[in-house]
């Protein structure tokens, strides 16, 4: 396969991916926001809570729209640039998606109809159970997504089969009650919830500052940032158990994400740091120009241990005896046995030698958690870049952390003080709403850079995976949609600024 | 009894029937594709466009959930051919999705102030959408019987063997014979559409004269279709689970099947009825009849091209690597668990009959576009 080919199929995949994530986590949480701004206006029957609802719903339906656009393009994506992939694990990955389709997309897609065009059609109920139902639909269809996401970082409940040469599902809920899954699903619909906290809060305070429609900016304030300090907390709590899942099952990226070489016990968490460029894993160099790191967090973060050990990136690709690791080029000897046993076995079956295609089997079997390795060239090559995943994964930490004092901030002085005279604060809640997008994205890389060369964890590299086609053809797909993607985006945001200015009084 | 009792046959079959369904379906709500190629031509004013934008508007996401269900359950069900269809004709896939990704943001921001490319442009992608987007699911549901090049080695991967990358189906003229139907079709459910949902007599007036023009365009290039289809020699697989060429296959497959024959017959001929009604008695009934024919025509024709020993995606180039529904489908375990998410599906379909009626028992009038209250594209 082509060289560059494989950087060009995930560049593309990438550009869909970031640009997907611009447009879904405000669906997902402002879904519910709106949801509950209207129930509020039904149990009270107050029309300013009408109008607040419909404000907001409007800015939904803007956002929506763009996040429809470039998920349908995700997901054919996966045949167009992933097609070996689509085969080799199709059995599994398709079914939640094509289950996606039916549970959650049409409830997404119905009522979002009643919802805009509904108020004057149907009942007032009627219309709140849509409102709920579209917010409820559209992190369904995350869960769905999410789940088959979590599959190809932690692949359970299937087994390969070598007269199909795939893999086959044998269990489905333990793939769609996968502890990486539920985690994954839990700690993204979080961030998706503070996002679109974030952006509430964020674009009320535009109004205050600008001394504008100040009951409707303080009312819809009260309601994003009570939403974002219980869905910070619960993102944290969410984010504890997804490092918790990692340190077991993608040890690797949890050491890139650390910058963690040498494996230690007690390991500590380096809340600040410089990583050293030409540190590699197979140089002595020190890992840090500069950092700042406390003792024993990674342990318990990882192992809910305070003693726990936790390999560095060097136990992992030259093994740790001593641990129980195993060397990467042990693991590649494993892998290759098995390619080779698959071919053994398909020979054998041609010549119809039943024995000789047992034995194959039996030895395939036996190779086969290594599968992957067998087309990995050097034991190095399976560290993930680890500078994008450290500083990725500091940034989405960090701006977490901001967030949760931001939002208890806002919260106190709503409640307490007179939030118009602490400007500094509105603004900082202003320019929190692009930090928002960093913080999910960097999330994102984190956890798609951090897995390389993986496109199944230990099964399939990357490289196997793309589909067969010149790198020419994908990167002017690449740059077509980039065009396209960010002329669109340039219009979501010329769009959604002017419909915040013109401002909740004038309507349509 | 479940459907894990069914053999793996069995399931298969189920599943291309349940693809076949969702097809129908898709071509069905096309009507909303068909609606955006007749803006300008129903319309004389800017409210009487907006009246149609937002006949049509209220029904578009549906008709896009229906194909990324199409597709998801392609994928799920006989994920060989998702991997070499979209991965092999790669252009002509990606061209339908760009057509789908601008349809998706125009109802939104067609109206909307400094909405950056400006309204024409919009409503330019809305008509791209109904015309090339629609035009092309055409040419590409028609490589289904006249077959395309590409190989699947023995780790079934697959290997497409024409640099054009799906872009020479478009030599074909058999391949765009079913592409325009497709066109005039959905331009004559759209109008259809307009008639039932808009309580305006300008307009249906003007739906009822494009549907003449529309009816007979279709007629030609569906007929044309259809008797090249039942003359073609389709792709079999013989007792030994060969790929053989057979004369008049799919003509053969008709005859052998005659439920699916059925279903062709009485589908066109609703269309047919649904239109006739239409034009000649000014009736506001009839997308449901045309409706429901084109889903029969729809799902007969895939039907036939999938059941009865045929190969549902052809190669041309290696005969032996075309795709059935026995050597490209999901494992029974996977066919099972999704046979049982599909029971969901008459659930769905209720709640979306539902909704609309509930939202369609108002029809779309002037006052209600023109109303300051209302949620417009």
């Amino acid at each position: 396969m082509e060289e560059h080919l494989v950087d060009w199929s995930r560049a593309q995949f990438a550009l869909t991916a970031l640009y997907h994530w611009l447009f879904v986590p405000l669906t997902l949480g402002l879904g519910f926001i709106v949801a509950i701004m209207e129930t509020i206006y039904v149990k009270t029957g107050s029309e300013f809570w009408k109008k607040t609802t419909k404000f907001w719903m409007g800015l939904f339906a803007i956002n929506f729209a763009i996040g429809v656009a470039t998920g349908i393009i995700m997901e054919f994506e996966f045949g167009t640039n992933w097609a070996n992939y689509s085969w080799f694990v199709g059995d599994i990955f398709g079914a939640p998606l094509a289950i996606e389709g039916i549970l959650a997309f049409f409830m997404e897609s119905t009522f979002f109809a009643v919802m805009f065009f509904g108020w004057n059609k149907v009942g007032k109920k009627f219309h709140l159970l849509s409102t709920w139902l579209v917010a409820i639909g559209s992190n369904l269809s995350a869960l769905w997504i999410l789940v088959a996401n979590g599959w190809m970082q932690y692949p359970v409940g299937m087994r390969f089969n070598p007269d199909t040469v795939r893999n086959e599902m044998l269990d489905f809920w333990q793939v769609l009650l996968s502890p990486v899954a539920v985690s994954k699903f839990l700690h993204t619909i979080g961030s998706g919830f503070v996002m679109a906290s974030l952006f509430v809060v964020g674009v009320s305070a535009w109004y205050l500052l600008k001394n504008r429609d100040i009951k409707f900016a303080k009312n819809s304030m009260l309601v994003g940032a009570t939403f974002g300090l219980v869905t910070s907390l619960f993102l944290v709590l969410s984010g504890d158990e997804a490092a918790h899942q990692m340190a077991h099952k993608q040890p690797v990226k949890l050491a890139a994400m650390e910058g963690l070489y040498e494996g230690e016990h007690g390991a500590g968490l380096v809340v600040f740091g410089v990583l050293n460029p030409n540190k590699t894993v197979a140089n002595d160099e020190h890992e840090f120009l500069f950092d700042i790191e406390v003792p024993y967090i990674l342990s318990i973060l990882g192992y809910h241990e305070l003693n726990a050990y936790v390999p560095g990136l060097k136990d992992l690709v030259y093994g740790n005896k001593e641990q129980g690791i195993m060397s990467v080029e042990e693991k590649m000897a494993k892998g290759k046995i098995a390619i080779a046993s698959l071919e053994a076995y398909k020979e054998a079956k041609k010549a119809e030698d039943a024995q000789k295609a047992h034995n194959a089997r039996v030895l395939l079997e036996e190779n086969m958690p290594y599968f992957g390795y067998g087309h990995i060239k050097a034991p190095e090559d399976v560290v993930p870049p680890v500078e994008t995943t450290f500083y990725a994964f500091h940034i989405m930490v960090y701006l977490g952390g901001w967030f949760l004092t931001l939002f208890a901030l806002v919260l106190f002085l709503l409640t307490k003080k007179d939030i118009l005279e602490y400007r500094l604060v509105l603004w900082a809640a202003l320019w929190s709403i692009p930090l928002g997008y960093i913080a999910g994205e960097a999330g994102w890389i984190v956890a798609e850079v951090g897995r390389q060369p993986w496109a199944i964890q230990d099964l399939m590299p990357v490289g196997i995976a793309a589909t067969h086609i010149s790198s020419t053809s994908v990167m002017i797909s690449f740059a077509l949609f980039a065009v396209l993607f960010t002329t669109l985006l340039i219009a979501e945001i010329k769009i959604m600024t002017t419909q915040i200015k013109i401002g909740p009084e004038g309507g349509h | 009894m479940g459907f894990g009792d069914l053999s793996l046959l069995e399931l298969q079959q189920l599943w291309w029937i349940i693809v076949s369904l969702l097809g129908g379906l898709f071509v069905f709500m096309m009507f909303v594709q068909g609606g955006q190629t007749l803006l300008n031509k129903l319309s004389t004013t800017e409210t009487e466009k907006t009246m149609l934008v937002n006949a049509i508007g209220r029904k578009w996401e549906l008709g896009f959930t229906t194909l990324v269900l199409f597709g998801g359950a392609l994928f799920a069900a006989f994920p060989l051919f998702y991997a070499t269809s979209f991965g092999g004709a790669y252009w002509v896939w990606m061209a339908i999705l760009f057509c789908f990704i601008i349809q998706a943001v125009s109802y939104e921001y067609r109206t909307k102030p400094n909405n950056f490319l400006g309204q024409k442009t919009y409503e330019f992608f809305l008509l791209v959408n109904g015309t090339l987007g629609v035009y092309l699911l055409g040419v590409a549901i028609a490589t289904f019987f006249s077959g395309s090049e590409f190989m699947v080695d023995s780790n079934n991967f697959s290997h497409w063997q024409n640099p054009l990358r799906g872009l020479e189906a478009l030599a074909n003229p058999y391949n765009s014979l079913l592409g325009l139907s497709l066109v005039f079709l959905a331009r004559i459910s759209g109008a259809l559409y307009f008639i039932s949902y808009i309580e305006h007599d300008a307009i249906r007036d003007r739906a009822v004269e494009s549907i003449k023009i529309d009816m007979i365009f279709f007629l030609v290039f569906f007929i044309a279709f259809a008797f090249w289809t039942l003359n073609l020699t389709g792709y079999a697989i013989d007792t030994n689970g060969v790929i053989v060429l057979e004369s008049y296959k799919y003509l053969h497959n008709f005859l052998e099947m005659p439920i699916v024959l059925g279903m062709f017959l009485l589908g066109v001929i609703m269309v047919v009825i649904g239109v006739f009604v239409a034009i000649t008695y000014k009736k506001t009934c009839c997308i449901k009849t045309t409706g429901a024919g084109i889903v029969l025509t729809v799902m007969a024709v895939l039907l036939n091209v999938g059941l009865n020993n045929t190969s549902f995606y052809p190669s041309s180039y290696d005969l032996q690597s075309s795709l059935t529904i026995m050597n490209s489908a999901g494992s029974h375990y996977t066919l099972t668990v999704m046979s049982y998410a599909a029971l969901m599906v008459p659930f769905v379909l209720a709640y979306i009959a539902f909704a609309w009626y509930s939202m369609d028992k108002v029809k779309i009038t002037k006052e209600e576009i023109e109303s300051p209250d209302s949620h417009n594209y």
